[in-house]
């Protein structure tokens, strides 16, 4: 029984992916409906399965084979199903669902509608089997599809050759995440001579190994390398912003919702090694604070709408690290949830913007947009209040978490965080004033053009604006459902040592709530009141422009790192490879002319050949007889 | 008696053999030889195993010299046509046939200097074609239906060589 | 049971059997017709045969005449097959003269 769901729920998706890419130009529109229902078909699995363990408490485990076996040494093709892989199973198909049930439409007309399906189905697939892994290295394999999707998706639009340069950027960056993550791997391998996750926590539980301390922290640190890969991190985190070169439900669902929180969730899962390794967790923390400023920062003065949002992404990533670092694992965990919501919705929203402005996506070209769009100005307007923190919306809650665990650990962070989302509340709504209010900057064909989105693509705006709304419920403050039921899975859950909902508590409420009006009137001033439209490109000076350009970051890192590697690479080429593809050739040359030469002794001449024969015969015969 | 038989045996087979290679007419080549095999018949004879001596002439004077005379009419070689050779050809055939004769004599007169060349007979029966039977078709037996093998494979090998090629002829 | 070995020597029968041989390598160097070419094989053969005949004798052993044996229905098949071949080239080319056949040209 264990076995056919697990199979189930990796088989479906599996399959549509393999219809959609061999048979998708004959399916037509069809295509997109098989993908959907494939989804689907997961998530109602999935929720059958959560219910199941939610009342039994007894993860889902099944091993379909064994798959290396050596001496002392097996890992099996198992999958593990407990509480925190079913929660992200949760998230995943169904915002999955719903970003397939919204690209049936967002991509109508695409010449490869099919392989984009086919594409979206195979990502799902390995994002399961990263999830659902029972040990490190299904999760290697899912971790490295997702990355393959990524790439895949990133690219989709291969025509336009800055499309493949950003995706080739981010598999490129992923890879060096991904040898962080495998040396990880190699050390937990070494030293517990298995890869799964139950007996390596047992193996720690017990707490025989202290000596290994050292080995463990640097698994630890290998590891949250991965995890900085794929969540896009200081110093990785470029190939992110980017990545919004493909199209917008693929940046909702795997650079915004799911994808991006696979280095929280390994993390999270190993959550034991890292308890282990206390420097490592200090380093999380800080590398997230500044990631969350950071990234922030940059997005205050972005004017491509993606851009903005994908910055925002790294932001709330960092504050997901950050939330890691002090060891809240729960809290890290509900921020993803609730991210997952209100960033798909407002990736939609922005997707929903784009279609109507005919593919434009400067903020520069919109604005009035709330007379044409009503649907998605309405829901785009709930998740910017969720992610910038307006009272009982699920970001609120979420955030306010991270930042009071933060201010019981370590001032600093808290002060760096909370500026981060003082920024946060003022570059998402900078965000919906330009788009969505004052007049239409565009030009009159665009304005023509505009119009509301169909149903299809509305619907889920609708569901995910609601799951904003009501999200954070599932981790009230005080009594938190999520912390509960996550208990089983986190070895040091915060659920054993409630902390009292006291006066601290109130206030740091109190604080962020200040914050988001801080932001939000900061954004309105400037946009509202004072009209003003961000400087066309070359107009920008100052500090500002040094924002603008992202702190010149790619443009460092092409000094440091791209363009001395090819002075060397060149250097290789031009005079090594020369030299001994020279050497290869002049010996080949010699060869050549020798037998060039010798073959004129072959002129076809028997007697010449008889004489040398006759010559030869007495030359072993004087060998033989005279000369020994 | 019989060293002048020999003497004259041996004037014979030398002298026909290089007749054999001087003249021009390969008929008269074949004709030297199948002289030159005669005599080497006689030597046989001399040395006693009439046996081989009748299976010389019987294979070599009968078979293979009535063969060769008989391509050589079929291929209408009766009259010289080879062009008289290059200098450098007569050259070269000398010089090879000093060079081998020379060595090989020399390796001979080195060698007589260390053995014993005594002969001495036991007076024992060993080549009389009762005997020669006895062994072939006893210790030689296997080597000996394997040359039966071979003699057939050779026929069959030359009629399939010799065998005009139908489709060639169509074409 | 005379012998002629023993009034000769077997010294004799060498130099005999090393002269002919030296015809027959003279001849192949010499002539260009395939089918003499063929008969100064025959000799160089033949030089070979009569000495193991003499050996043979030497040794009072019959084996040696059992080589000659063998070596002659060895010598019949090859004449055979070669003729044959022989017989095939004057077919295509029209002559033996083997300074024509250089189709073994590298």
């Amino acid at each position: 029984m264990d076995t056919n769901v697990i199979l189930l729920l990796l088989l479906v998706p599996l399959l549509g992916s393999l219809v959609n890419i061999f048979f998708g130009k004959k399916l037509g529109n069809g295509s997109g409906i098989i993908a959907t229902l494939a989804v689907l078909i997961s998530f109602i699995v999935t929720v059958v399965a959560f219910v199941q363990v939610n009342g039994t408490k007894t993860p889902i485990q099944g091993n379909l084979f064994e798959w290396i076996a050596v001496e002392k040494f097996s890992i099996s093709f198992g999958f593990l199903l407990d509480q925190l892989s079913l929660l992200w199973l949760l998230f995943v198909t169904g915002i999955g669902t719903l970003i397939h049930l919204y690209s049936t439409s967002y991509m109508k007309g695409d010449e490869n509608y099919g392989k984009y399906f086919g594409y979206l189905n195979l990502f799902i697939f390995f994002m399961i089997i990263l999830v659902a892994g029972s040990n490190l290295l299904i999760t290697f394999i899912g971790w490295e599809g997702v990355g393959l999707c990524s790439y895949l998706l990133i690219g989709f639009w291969h025509k336009n050759q800055d499309y493949n340069d950003a995706a080739k950027k981010a598999f490129i960056m992923n890879r060096i995440g991904d040898l962080g993550f495998l040396i990880g791997v190699f050390i937990l391998a070494f030293l517990f001579h298995s890869l799964d996750y139950m007996t390596i926590k047992t193996a720690l539980m017990s707490g025989t190994n202290h000596q290994i301390n050292t080995w463990i922290g640097c698994a630890a640190l290998a590891i949250f390398i991965g995890a900085i890969g794929k969540s896009a991190q200081i110093p990785l985190y470029t190939w992110l912003p980017d990545a919004m070169a493909g199209p917008t439900p693929v940046s909702a669902l795997i650079h915004a919702a799911t994808m991006v929180t696979a280095g929280i969730f390994l993390i999270t899962r190993l959550n034991f090694v890292f308890d282990l390794a206390p420097l490592v967790q200090d380093t999380i923390a800080i590398v997230g604070a500044f990631t969350a400023l950071f990234a922030a920062s940059i997005g205050l003065v972005q004017n491509d709408i993606k851009k903005v949002l994908a910055y925002s992404t790294v932001s709330q990533l960092g504050l997901m690290f950050m939330a890691i670092g002090f060891g809240a694992y729960e809290v890290a965990v509900f921020h993803v949830i609730t991210h997952a919501f209100f960033k798909a919705c407002l990736f939609l929203g922005s997707g929903s913007v784009i279609h109507a402005m005919g593919g434009e996506q400067d903020m520069r070209r919109m604005g009035g947009l709330d007379k044409y769009m009503k649907v998605t100005y309405i829901t785009f307007l709930i998740a910017t209040a969720a992610i910038s923190g307006f009272p009982f919306l699920s970001g609120f809650f979420s955030k306010d978490e991270i930042l009071m665990v933060a201010f019981e650990h370590n001032k600093a962070l808290y002060i760096i965080g909370s500026i981060a989302s003082i920024m946060t509340a003022f570059y998402m709504f900078r965000l919906v004033f330009l788009t969505f209010k004052k007049g239409f900057r565009g030009t009159q064909e665009q304005k023509n053009h505009l119009h509301e989105s169909p149903i299809s693509m509305t619907l889920p705006l609708i569901v995910l604006a609601v799951l904003s709304i009501f999200g954070g419920l599932i981790s009230w403050p005080g009594s938190s459902w999520l912390n509960q039921y996550l208990q089983p899975v986190i070895v040091k859950s915060a659920a054993n040592h409630p902390h009292a909902l006291g006066f601290e508590a109130y206030m740091l409420m109190g604080v962020a709530t200040v914050g988001f009006l801080i932001g939000l009137i900061w954004a309105f001033r400037k946009y509202i009141q004072k009209a003003q439209v961000p400087q066309e490109d070359d107009k920008i000076t100052g500090f500002h422009k040094v924002l603008y350009n992202k702190y010149y970051i790619d443009e460092i890192y092409d000094k440091l790192f791209v363009k001395p590697i090819y002075i060397i690479a060149t250097f290789f080429r031009d005079v090594v490879e020369v030299a001994l593809s020279g050497a290869v050739f002049g010996l080949g040359k010699i060869a050549d002319e020798l037998s060039l030469q010798g073959k004129k002794a072959q002129n076809g001449n028997i007697g010449l050949y008889l004489f040398a024969f006759v010559f030869g015969i007495c030359l072993l015969l004087y060998y033989l007889f005279i000369a020994r | 008696m019989i060293e002048i038989l020999f003497y004259i045996l041996s004037t014979i087979t030398l002298g026909s053999a290089a007749l054999t290679v001087l003249s021009k007419n390969p008929i008269h080549s074949a004709l030297w030889l199948v002289v030159s095999f005669f005599s080497l018949a006689g030597h046989y004879i001399l040395l006693n195993s009439q046996f081989l001596g009748m299976v010389h002439i019987m294979v070599y004077s009968g078979a293979i010299m009535i063969l060769m005379l008989f391509t050589i009419m079929l291929m209408n070689l009766n009259i010289s046509h080879e062009v008289s050779k290059p200098f450098i050809t007569k050259l070269v055939a000398t010089v090879a046939f000093c060079l081998i004769g020379i060595l090989m004599l020399s390796i001979v007169m080195r060698g007589a200097q260390t053995y014993d060349l005594q002969y001495a007979t036991s007076g024992q029966d060993f080549q009389s074609a009762h005997v020669l039977g006895k062994i072939l078709l006893n210790e030689y037996v296997m080597p000996f239906e394997m040359v039966a093998v071979l003699l057939l494979l050779a026929m069959i090998g030359a009629v399939l060589i010799s065998k005009k090629d139908k489709t060639e002829k169509g074409a | 049971m005379e012998n002629v070995i023993e009034i000769i020597g077997i010294d004799k029968y060498i130099y005999l059997s090393i002269i002919l041989f030296c015809i027959g390598v003279f001849g192949i160097l010499y002539r260009r017709n395939a089918i003499v070419m063929f008969m100064c094989i025959e000799i160089m053969l033949n030089s070979a045969n009569m000495l193991l005949v003499a050996f043979s004798t030497f040794h009072q052993d019959a084996e040696g005449q059992v080589f000659v044996f063998f070596t002659m229905a060895v010598a019949a098949a090859e004449v055979a097959v070669g003729l044959a071949i022989l017989v095939t080239i004057y077919r295509n080319i029209g002559s033996i003269d083997i300074d024509k056949l250089k189709n073994l040209k590298g």
